[in-house]
């Protein structure tokens, strides 16, 4: 088929010299009266843009979001007047579902909520299941479950580095950071069978105890992870551009952040030297050494270093919890709640009566109700759950961390540019899956 | 940075045992010492605080309907309890319907370290109302819709009370009663017909209409629909 060439002829006229000697040249139109004249923005053809403010909608299905969240957002030029945000895209139903449920049942739900913290979840829950259950579990299951919460703690601030980076436009420590990501999946992936989901724990121990060798590779993991932390922060830290894109934005003062209920490194990053883990321990967490990092401006590059720093400290807790790791059962010695050994089920009698009551019915706590909070990466995670003595909640809360900070979103950006709305929701570290629940 | 810049420190109220808090161990069922708090407001409130109990070690408070927000008020101003953290609000509803349903709210005393639940209880057959405490606690804002949508609950004082998982137009009710079945009270193809019929993001609330204040500013697309007697999202 031939081609035919076409030349758009358009007229032009020399106006003057640009700044390096070379002539400017506008087309020439012609006017009402027939003659060429030069083009001309004249200001009355631009539309008056002062005192009209625009509605502009970022969401549900935008990468930047981080999941399905909407952002209705009124612009004064590029300023950001109002934000109204929209949730309930991903609403499943998890805590209804759990009123169905028998309480080992729930721990598959507990993953699927905030799933990029599935280990941590599943220990809070098991907790909070232990104290309605009146249960003590036994040492080395404690030093595990720690592992467990750290890991996923790192996991998940390795995620929410490397979107960040992304959201910001730097790209090379979003990789470098999700090959430490997959270095614990692999971990998790020995330990228990699954990635994502990973029903780690049960009610009064664990689902698993650690393979042959798996703390080789922990110990591993902990030794070499440092190194490209810092070169994270080598990179991002001092970096002219990163700086420029998160210093100063959406700063919270401490008393404001303590009033919207910020919680986890939201919080501390805005100078309330508040941790679950110090405050209101579990799991011996007060026999470990470690610091807690608080900002000072409660802005968007105060987050970035508290939890930069909350990896280093994970790091920390790991190497005490290697040192420590005890030997000795993992489960309770329970038979009302934890499952006796498979091979038993068949030969011996009272084996095969509490398999059957445990499968069929499901333990049974007494009438009562507790609230267990843990730090997760996001803020503090509570679990409270009501007992009305059957094998099935009465109700079974979540206390969902990124739920109340991202309410406070409006507060964050009103006042900051539009392009700035990103850092700032990426800063708060949202996870729709429990946020929506 | 900001001239309002305080830093905080948990814990650091006078008086508040200077020892690190240990992890809870052996924790009894019933018993065990009450958060001192539970006592200053027997004898602040008096007759407005109607039970204590102590369960799994947690303090809960029974207080008066009607008070709830001059209680956590009270709690939140006065100096020897600053609980200046409102953790969760949510509701309980038992499966033994004559039971009254509970509204539950966890605070944490962040200078004393202290945590405690107040719960109001709302009768079968009394309006489901309790006042909301969104002026003491920015962090309820949420909560508290949520507990509205999930439940049917009306917080009143709440300034922007509506819908907040389930879509505005939703019409099965309150999902976490317990009358309300698991799989919803329409059939999945109701269900799903009506899901896909909302389109919630074409969709805009009367307090995001105001922005764009004339009707010409309008999508093209929103202006056919609202022209053709759709309803917007309220």
């Amino acid at each position: 088929m031939a081609t035919t060439k076409r030349t758009v002829e358009v007229a032009l006229s020399t106006t003057g010299l640009d700044s390096r000697g070379r002539p400017q040249r506008v087309p020439l139109v012609t006017d009402q009266s027939g003659n060429l004249v030069p083009v001309t923005a004249s200001p009355a053809l631009e539309p008056e843009l002062e005192g009209d403010h625009m509605l502009i909608n970022i969401g549900p299905q935008h990468p930047a979001t981080h999941g399905v969240l909407r952002l209705v957002l009124e612009l004064d030029g590029e300023t950001v007047v109002r934000c109204i945000p929209h949730i309930g895209y991903l609403h499943c139903g998890f805590e209804k579902i759990g009123e169905y449920r028998q309480y080992n049942q729930i721990i598959p739900w507990t993953d699927r909520e905030d799933y990029l913290n599935s280990p941590g979840n599943n220990v809070a829950f098991a907790l909070g299941a232990e104290r309605l259950f009146g249960i003590e579990i036994t040492e080395r299951c404690k030093v595990l479950r720690v592992m467990a919460m750290e890991l996923s703690r790192l996991i998940s601030h390795c995620v929410w580095l490397g979107t960040f980076c992304i959201d910001i436009g730097a790209f090379t420590p979003f990789l470098w950071i999700f090959q430490q990501r997959e270095r614990v999946y692999t971990m998790l992936e020995s330990w228990i069978g699954a990635r994502l989901t990973t029903s780690l724990t049960r009610v009064g121990g664990m689902a698993a105890d650690i393979p042959d060798g798996w703390t080789d590779d922990l110990e591993n993991f902990v030794r070499t992870f440092p190194k490209v932390l810092a070169e994270c922060d080598a990179m991002l830290t001092k970096n002219a551009i990163w700086v420029g894109r998160t210093v100063g934005l959406g700063a919270m003062s401490s008393a404001e952040a303590v009033n919207y209920g910020l919680s986890g490194p939201m919080l501390r990053a805005s100078g309330v030297a508040y941790d679950v883990r110090k405050d209101f321990p579990y799991l011996d967490y007060e026999t470990y050494d470690f610091d807690i990092a608080v900002g000072q401006a409660g802005d968007v590059y105060d987050r970035y270093l508290v939890r930069l720093e909350e990896m280093r400290q994970s790091i920390r807790i790991l190497e005490q919890a290697l040192k420590r790791l005890p030997d000795g059962p993992v489960n309770v010695d329970d038979h009302r709640v934890i499952l006796p050994p498979k091979s038993k089920a068949t030969s011996d009698m009272e084996s095969m009566i509490h398999h059957f009551k445990q499968v069929m019915e499901g333990p049974r706590p007494p009438v009562g109700e507790a609230y267990v909070a843990v730090e997760s990466p996001k803020g503090e995670k509570g679990y409270y759950m009501v007992s009305d003595g059957t094998s099935k909640p009465v109700r079974w809360r979540i206390r969902p961390p990124s739920f109340v900070n991202l309410a406070a979103i409006p507060k964050m950006v009103e006042g900051h540019l539009l392009s700035d709305v990103i850092a700032i929701n990426a800063s708060i570290d949202i996870v729709m899956g429990e946020i929506d629940r | 940075m900001s001239a309002t810049f305080i830093p905080i420190v948990a814990g650091h109220a006078e008086g508040v045992d200077a020892a690190a808090p240990v992890t809870p161990k052996n924790v009894p069922h019933h018993g065990g010492p009450a958060n001192p708090s539970a006592q200053a407001l027997m004898e602040k409130f008096g007759s407005a605080v109607h039970r204590v109990d102590v369960v799994w070690g947690e303090t809960t408070v029974i207080v008066e309907r009607a008070r709830v927000n001059e209680i956590v008020r009270w709690l939140h101003d006065e100096p020897s309890q600053q609980y200046d953290f409102c953790a969760d609000v949510t509701a309980v509803e038992f499966r033994d319907l004559e039971l009254p349903i509970e509204v539950v709210w966890h605070l944490r005393s962040l200078p004393y370290r202290r945590f405690l639940r107040l719960k109001a209880l709302i009768p079968k057959g009394q309006p489901l109302a309790v006042p909301s405490v969104w002026d003491i606690h920015k962090s309820v804002d949420w909560m508290e819709r949520e507990c509205y949508d999930m439940f049917g609950i009306t917080f009143t004082g709440h300034p922007d009370l509506r819908r907040i998982l389930m879509w505005e137009q939703y019409k099965e009710g309150f999902p976490l009663r317990k009358d309300f079945p698991l799989r919803g009270r329409f059939s999945r193809s109701e269900q799903l017909r009506q899901a896909l019929s909302q389109n919630p993001e074409a969709k805009y609330s009367m307090q995001e209409l105001s922005i764009a204040d004339a009707f010409e500013d309008l999508p093209r697309d929103m202006r056919q629909r609202l022209s053709a007697g759709e309803k917007v999202g309220e």
